[in-house]
C-alpha cells in the first residue's frame, strides 16, 4: 500500500513539474514573437510615444521573470489577464466556454465508452470470424478520416436529408432539451471519432489475455464463451482497457476543436481558433495552458489508474 | 483526429497478428511481391500512385489554372465545369488537382523533415547515452505533453501563418514521436556486439549512426514514415479547415471544404470531395502500410 502512494504522490510531482515547464513555454514562446505584442497589435504605423504608452499599459517595460511571475501568480488567481481585442477579463470568456466544452466531452464519453467496450467484447468473442472482420475494416477505415469529413457526413444525412437534428449548436431555443438537442450531432461525430481507437484496443487486450492457459482450464471446465470473457478475461484485461478510455477522454478535450468549428459550438476550442486568427496572444496563451494543463492532468490518471489497477507495474524496475 | 489515435500502435498489432497468413513470400523480386501481395495492399498502392501522379501534372491535367475565376459562384456539376465551382467561381476539379499537389506536398515536406531531425537526435541520444541522452529524452517528454493540435495553433500565432513556418512547426511538433520511435528501436541496436567492435575500432559517432545503426532500424522506421504521413497530412489539414494553415489562394483540401461548407446545407455533396479525397489517401496509405508490416515481420519470423 505504502509503496503504491509513493508511486502515486512521484507521478503527480513528475505532473505538476511537466506543467511548470509547460506554462514557461507558453510564456517565453511570445518572447520570441519579431519585436513584441505592443507593435504587434499597434502596427507599423504607430508613433513610438504611443508604442510606449501601450507597452507600459501591457507591463512590457518590466524584466522577463517579473512578468512570469506576476503572469503566474494571476492565473493561479484566476485572472487570466485581459484580451487584446476586446478588452474583456479572459477568465470571463474562458469559464463559461470551458464548461461548455467538457459537457460536450462529457456526452461524447457517455456515448462512446460503452459503445467501444461492447463492440470490442463482441469481436473478442467472435474473433476472426465476419463481425470482427467487418469491424475491423470499419475501425481502420474510420480511423483515417478527417474529423470534418465525419462531422458534414453526419451533417448531411441526419441534419439536411432527414431533418431529425439541428446542425447549429447555437440555434436551438434556450430550453435545456433544446440544447442537448445541439449537442448530439457534435458528440455524435467524437464519438465515431474515439470509438474505433478504444474499440480495438479493447479488443487487443481481451484476446492478449484469451490466449493464456487459465482460459483453457475456464473452457475445459465448460464455462460458456460470454462467461470466459466476463468473468475469466475481462478482469484481467482492465489495465489497458481503462488506460485507453482515460486517454481517449483526454483525447476528447483536446480533439474539440475541428468539431466544435464544424457546428459553431460556443466551446474553448471554437475561442481559441478565433483568437489564432485575430492574434488575441493572451488569449491564445490562456487556451493553451487550459488545454495542456487538462491534457497533462488526464494522462496522469490514466497513468496512476493503469497502476492501481494492475499491481504487477509497481515492481517493473 | 488527433494525439491518442495515433495509427501506429494499432497496425503494428494487427501487422504482427496476420503476419503469418500474408507474409512469409520470400523473393527477391519486388514485382514478384507484389503480385502476391493482397487486394487492400494493390489497392493502397495504386490510390497513391494515382495521388502522386495528379500532383505532379496538375498543371497540365487540370482544365483551367489554380486560382483563376472561371465562372459564376457555386454553378452546379455541368459539362463546362465537371464538379461545379466554389465561392469565389474557381473550378472545383482544378482546385482538387491542385489541392493533390499543396496539401500532399507539404505534408510530404514537413514529414521528411520531422524525420530527419527527430530521427537524427534518436539515433544519436542511443548511441550517445549519458547525459544528453537524458536533456533530449526529458525535453521530448515535456513536449509531448502538449496536445500537438495546439501547440502547432500556439506556435503559429507566434510566427505568423505561411507554407515555410507550417512546414517547421509541424515538423518539429511531430519529430518528438519520431525521436521516441528511433531512440527505442536504435537503443535494441546499441547493445549488439558489433557496435562494441565498432567503437573499438575507433569509428566517429557519425559512421556508427550511419553504417551501424541505421540500416538495421530502417525497416520500421520506413512504414512508420507511412504512417507519421497520414497524421501530418491529416493535422495540416485540419489546420487549413480552421483558417491556420495553407493560406488563400493556394489550393487545399482543407480550406476548400471550409469555404464551401454552406453547400452541405443546400444536400449538395461537392464539399464532402475534397475530404474524401484526404480519407481516400489516408485509406490507401495505411493498406499499405500494413501490408509492408506484414511483410517485413514475416521476413524476421522466417530466418
Amino acid at each position: 500500500m505504502r509503496n503504491i502512494l509513493v508511486l502515486i504522490a512521484n507521478r503527480l510531482a513528475t505532473g505538476v513539474l511537466t506543467l511548470w515547464i509547460v506554462s514557461v513555454i507558453i510564456f517565453l514562446g511570445v518572447s520570441a514573437l519579431p519585436g513584441d505584442i505592443a507593435t504587434e497589435v499597434l502596427g507599423q504605423g504607430a508613433s513610438p510615444e504611443t508604442v510606449a504608452a501601450f507597452r507600459i499599459q501591457l507591463g512590457l517595460d518590466l524584466p522577463l521573470h517579473e512578468r512570469y511571475v506576476a503572469w503566474l501568480s494571476g492565473i493561479l488567481h484566476g485572472d487570466f489577464g485581459t484580451s487584446l481585442a476586446n478588452h474583456r477579463p479572459i477568465s470571463d470568456l474562458v469559464f463559461g466556454r470551458l464548461s461548455s466544452t467538457l459537457e460536450l466531452a462529457l456526452l461524447a464519453a457517455v456515448m462512446a465508452v460503452p459503445l467501444a467496450l461492447a463492440l470490442g467484447i463482441l469481436a473478442a468473442l467472435y474473433r476472426n470470424g465476419v463481425f470482427d472482420r467487418v469491424i475491423n475494416m470499419l475501425t481502420l477505415t474510420s480511423i483515417s478520416f478527417p474529423e470534418f469529413f465525419v462531422a458534414y457526413v453526419l451533417i448531411l444525412f441526419l441534419s439536411v436529408k432527414t431533418g431529425l437534428l439541428p446542425s447549429l449548436a447555437g440555434s436551438s431555443d434556450g430550453t435545456v432539451l433544446g440544447r442537448i438537442e445541439g449537442m448530439i450531432l457534435p458528440a455524435l461525430t467524437l464519438t465515431l471519432v474515439v470509438v474505433a481507437h478504444m474499440m480495438r484496443m479493447t479488443r487487443a487486450a481481451l484476446v492478449g489475455v484469451l490466449a493464456s492457459p487459465y482460459i483453457e482450464m475456464a473452457k475445459l471446465k465448460g464455462v460458456s464463451p460470454l462467461g470466459i470473457i466476463t468473468r475469466h478475461a475481462l478482469p484481467n484485461a482492465l489495465a489497458p482497457i481503462i488506460n485507453v478510455v482515460v486517454l481517449n477522454l483526454a483525447y476528447l478535450i483536446v480533439g474539440v476543436v475541428v468539431v466544435e468549428v464544424v457546428f459553431v459550438y460556443p466551446g474553448l476550442g471554437q475561442l481559441m481558433v478565433d483568437s489564432v486568427q485575430k492574434r488575441d496572444i493572451p488569449v491564445v496563451q490562456a487556451c493553451s495552458l487550459i488545454f495542456a494543463a487538462t491534457y497533462i492532468l488526464l494522462n496522469l490518471t490514466a497513468d496512476i489508474l493503469a497502476t492501481v489497477t494492475n499491481p504487477r507495474l509497481l515492481h517493473r524496475r | 483526429m488527433l494525439l491518442p489515435k495515433e495509427p501506429s500502435m494499432t497496425v503494428l498489432a494487427r501487422g504482427s497478428a496476420v503476419s503469418s497468413a500474408t507474409g512469409g513470400r520470400l523473393s527477391p523480386k519486388w514485382l514478384k511481391a507484389l503480385a502476391a501481395a493482397p487486394l487492400s495492399a494493390k489497392l493502397g498502392l495504386f490510390i497513391v500512385i494515382f495521388y502522386v501522379g495528379l500532383a505532379l501534372l496538375a498543371p497540365w491535367i487540370s482544365p483551367y489554372g489554380e486560382a483563376e475565376i472561371v465562372g459564376p459562384q457555386f454553378s452546379a456539376w455541368s459539362s463546362e465545369f465537371l464538379l461545379g465551382t466554389d465561392n469565389l467561381g474557381r473550378d472545383m476539379l482544378t482546385r482538387l488537382i491542385f489541392g493533390a499537389r499543396n496539401t500532399v506536398g507539404i505534408a510530404f515536406a514537413a514529414t521528411l523533415l520531422a524525420f530527419a531531425v527527430g530521427g537524427t537526435l534518436g539515433i544519436f541520444s542511443a548511441v550517445a547515452g549519458g547525459w544528453p541522452d537524458h536533456l533530449l529524452s526529458r525535453t521530448v517528454d515535456v513536449l509531448m505533453a502538449i496536445p500537438q493540435l495546439i501547440f502547432s495553433m500556439f506556435l503559429l500565432t507566434i510566427f505568423g501563418m505561411s507554407i515555410p513556418v507550417l512546414i517547421v512547426v509541424i515538423a518539429l511538433v511531430d519529430s518528438t514521436r519520431v525521436f521516441r520511435l528511433a531512440r527505442a528501436l536504435a537503443m535494441n541496436v546499441t547493445v549488439m556486439d558489433y557496435i562494441d567492435v565498432a567503437r573499438l575500432r575507433g569509428e566517429s559517432w557519425l559512421w556508427i549512426m550511419r553504417r551501424e545503426i541505421l540500416p538495421n532500424i530502417l525497416s520500421p522506421l520506413v512504414a512508420e514514415f507511412g504512417l507519421r504521413f497520414c497524421f501530418v497530412f491529416l493535422m495540416i489539414s485540419a489546420l487549413s479547415f480552421l483558417g491556420l494553415g495553407i493560406q488563400p489562394p493556394t489550393a487545399d483540401w482543407g480550406s476548400m471544404v471550409r469555404d464551401n461548407a454552406t453547400l452541405i446545407t443546400y444536400g449538395d455533396i461537392s464539399p464532402l470531395l475534397p475530404a474524401a479525397a484526404i480519407a481516400v489517401l489516408t485509406i490507401g496509405i495505411n493498406y499499405v502500410v500494413d501490408w509492408f508490416l506484414d511483410k517485413s515481420s514475416g521476413l524476421r519470423e522466417g530466418q
